[in-house]
């Protein structure tokens, strides 16, 4: 890359200098400061000054033995998994169906438009909403009911656990199913037609196609929605925290809010919250590695087997050749 | 392809799901909309209702009277976070994509693979060492720490150097050396026009996630007049709104407004970009 003998090299330095330069002020540093805090005796509204405790780990052990942290905790996992898997399965019966040569939904890309459109309005004016739409004793969801005669009385619902639960459940299915099914979607449109060909030769029904061919094919990008869904859902915040405020008695208090409430509502314990952001974060980790653990083996694995064919297709030329 | 009996019975089947799906969509913002118009008695008698009412321009004083929730300062504040941050991501992103591409330097590979590596990176866990850094050097109730930090955006990085590894030849470089342009004049005003289709994308997502960004302004904004749209929604929950049904669902419909015309004006482009974003892993 030397022409009339400049090295231009550097400006490969230069013009990555301020992405470089942004990511250590806005990023690097926040987590070292973050991670500082977190073995620190900070507390209090504006307080900035702060020593290191003499046992570091305090904060972590106060916050895995804080019952309250627990329970955020499990109610994250229980309310991703809840949204998850309908949101999955759903995604990929829209995908079977709107990929599929027999079934061909008409009307497809206006489907498309609106089944993605909640995903893309702010999830605090989402939250809001529903708040409004299920609220008691006057709401739109109680009046519904009533009018179908499928209730006698209007139902609080925001003081029902499990209701709560899955209507935050709901919402986030309702925000992201659009989404997952657009990525599944075009994850389908680049695997290759031979394949399809293939199976129609073979006699394949639409759905022995879907579940043999279609399917394994898509593996991977599943496991992408999987791992990104997860990185976001346990930092789930907006929906449980402006729709129920965490409750009622703490079934929607979720690890964002049990990190945001510590570190600024009442004593501000700017020490807890940041070592509790720190447990999620190796949390995260820990799922997100897991998960492509599973993943790198299956792509190694098929490099493995398309490397094998081709040494047999190899040597079958040569074969035949002679 | 002809088809079975039973499959024509399918296909009506798929297609009525799919019906009810939209309306599923659609259906809490009809609601919303239609409230908006409709007085506080008249949502008090049933609050469920398809036909819009008279009763706008009256919650609208109200909205704007009762002093919490006040749409224009959100508008205002959260266009120029969103702005700011998507022309800042959208410039920084495509010039460290072209390092990457062009110039053959001794870390490109490994600033690379940190780039990959940092994508994951939750941004929450960023969240209270941001506040208290920004505490510090007072830039707390400030716009510009909503802004700045998207000049480090991994994710765009990586999008607009897979396209530019698809569509840029180096022979296009070489010549505008010859004719002795510098490597910042080529990049502004040969490599940025190329990129116009990747960047139009990406633009529209920063945007919208920007807009949408309801802990970090909600952490470091106390000033009510630097309230972005999510946090003046938030501020509905507020009592002064306890009776104020109409006025309630006129602000959360004044504050997705600028999202829909946005997103049926650019459906299109959205939907294939989600489907773009979605091939990169």
């Amino acid at each position: 890359m030397r022409h009339k003998g400049i090295n231009y090299a550097k400006y490969g330095y230069l013009f990555s200098l301020p992405f470089i330069l942004s990511f250590l002020i806005f990023t690097l540093y926040p987590i070292i400061y973050t991670v500082m805090i977190s073995f620190s005796d900070l507390k209090g509204a504006g307080m900035n000054e702060f020593k290191i405790l003499e046992a570091p780990f305090d904060n972590f052990r106060l916050i895995l033995n804080n019952n309250l942290f627990k329970t955020s905790l499990g109610n994250t996992v229980l309310i991703w998994v809840m949204n998850f898997i309908p949101q999955i399965l759903l995604a990929l019966i829209l995908t079977w169906w709107f990929t599929s040569r027999v079934y061909s939904v008409r009307g497809q890309g206006a489907f498309k438009v609106l089944f993605y459109m909640p995903n893309i309005i702010t999830a605090a004016s989402i939250a809001m909403l529903y708040y409004s739409l299920f609220s008691y004793p006057i709401g739109a969801v109680n009046s519904l009911l009533q009018n179908l005669h499928l209730f006698s009385s209007p139902k609080d619902f925001l003081m029902d656990k499990w209701a709560t639960r899955s209507i935050v459940a709901f919402i986030q299915f309702w925000m992201w199913y659009g989404y997952t099914m657009l990525i599944l979607i075009s994850g389908v449109l680049g695997i290759n037609p031979e394949l399809f060909e293939a199976a129609d030769i073979d006699g394949a029904s639409d759905w022995q196609t879907f579940i043999y061919v279609t399917l394994p094919n898509v593996r991977t990008i599943v496991l992408y929605t999987l791992v990104t869904s997860l990185i976001g859902g346990m930092q789930m915040f907006d929906i449980p925290r402006l729709f129920a405020m965490g409750g009622p008695d703490n079934a929607t208090h979720t690890a964002s809010i049990f990190i945001y409430t510590q570190a600024f509502e009442g004593p501000r314990f700017l020490n807890r919250a940041a070592a509790a952001s720190m447990i999620m974060f190796i949390f995260i980790a820990i799922l997100s590695a897991i998960i492509f653990y599973i993943m790198r083996d299956k792509e190694e694995e098929k490099i493995k087997q398309q490397r094998k064919l081709a040494d047999k297709a190899a040597t079958q030329k040569r074969g035949l050749s002679r | 392809m002809r088809l079975t009996r039973t499959q024509v019975i399918q296909r009506g089947f798929i297609f009525a799901f799919c019906i009810l799906l939209a309306i599923l969509s659609i259906l809490p913002f009809w609601v919303m909309i239609v409230n908006a118009t409709r007085s506080s008695a008249q949502i008090q008698g049933s609050a469920f209702s398809l036909i819009p009412s008279s009763s706008f321009a009256y919650n609208y004083s109200r909205m704007m009277r009762a002093g919490a929730f006040n749409p224009f300062i959100g508008y205002l504040n959260s266009a120029i976070v969103s702005v700011g941050a998507t022309v800042l991501g959208m410039y920084f992103s495509s010039l460290t994509a072209f390092a990457l591409v062009v110039y053959q330097w001794r870390f490109r590979k490994a600033f690379f693979a940190f780039i990959v590596a940092i994508m994951m990176i939750p941004a929450q866990v960023t969240t209270i060492g941001f506040f208290q850094f920004m505490l510090q050097i007072k830039f707390n109730n400030n716009l510009l720490p909503l802004i700045l930090p998207s000049i480090a955006s991994p994710t765009i990085v990586f999008f607009m150097r897979q396209y530019l590894l698809g569509s840029l030849s180096l022979d296009i470089v070489n010549s505008a050396r010859i004719d002795n342009a510098s490597e910042f004049r080529i990049f502004n005003q040969i490599i940025l026009p190329l990129m116009k289709p990747a960047i139009a994308t990406q633009a529209i997502f920063v945007f919208v996630s920007t807009w949408n960004n309801f802990l970090i302004p909600r952490v470091l904004l106390s000033d009510m007049k630097l309230f972005t749209m999510p946090i003046m929604v938030s501020l509905l929950r507020n009592d002064i709104y306890r009776v104020e049904y109409g006025t309630i669902f006129l602000g959360l419909t004044m504050s997705v407004l600028p999202l829909f015309v946005v997103y049926f004006t650019l459906s299109k482009y959205i939907i294939a970009g989600v489907a773009l974003g979605g091939v990169k892993e």
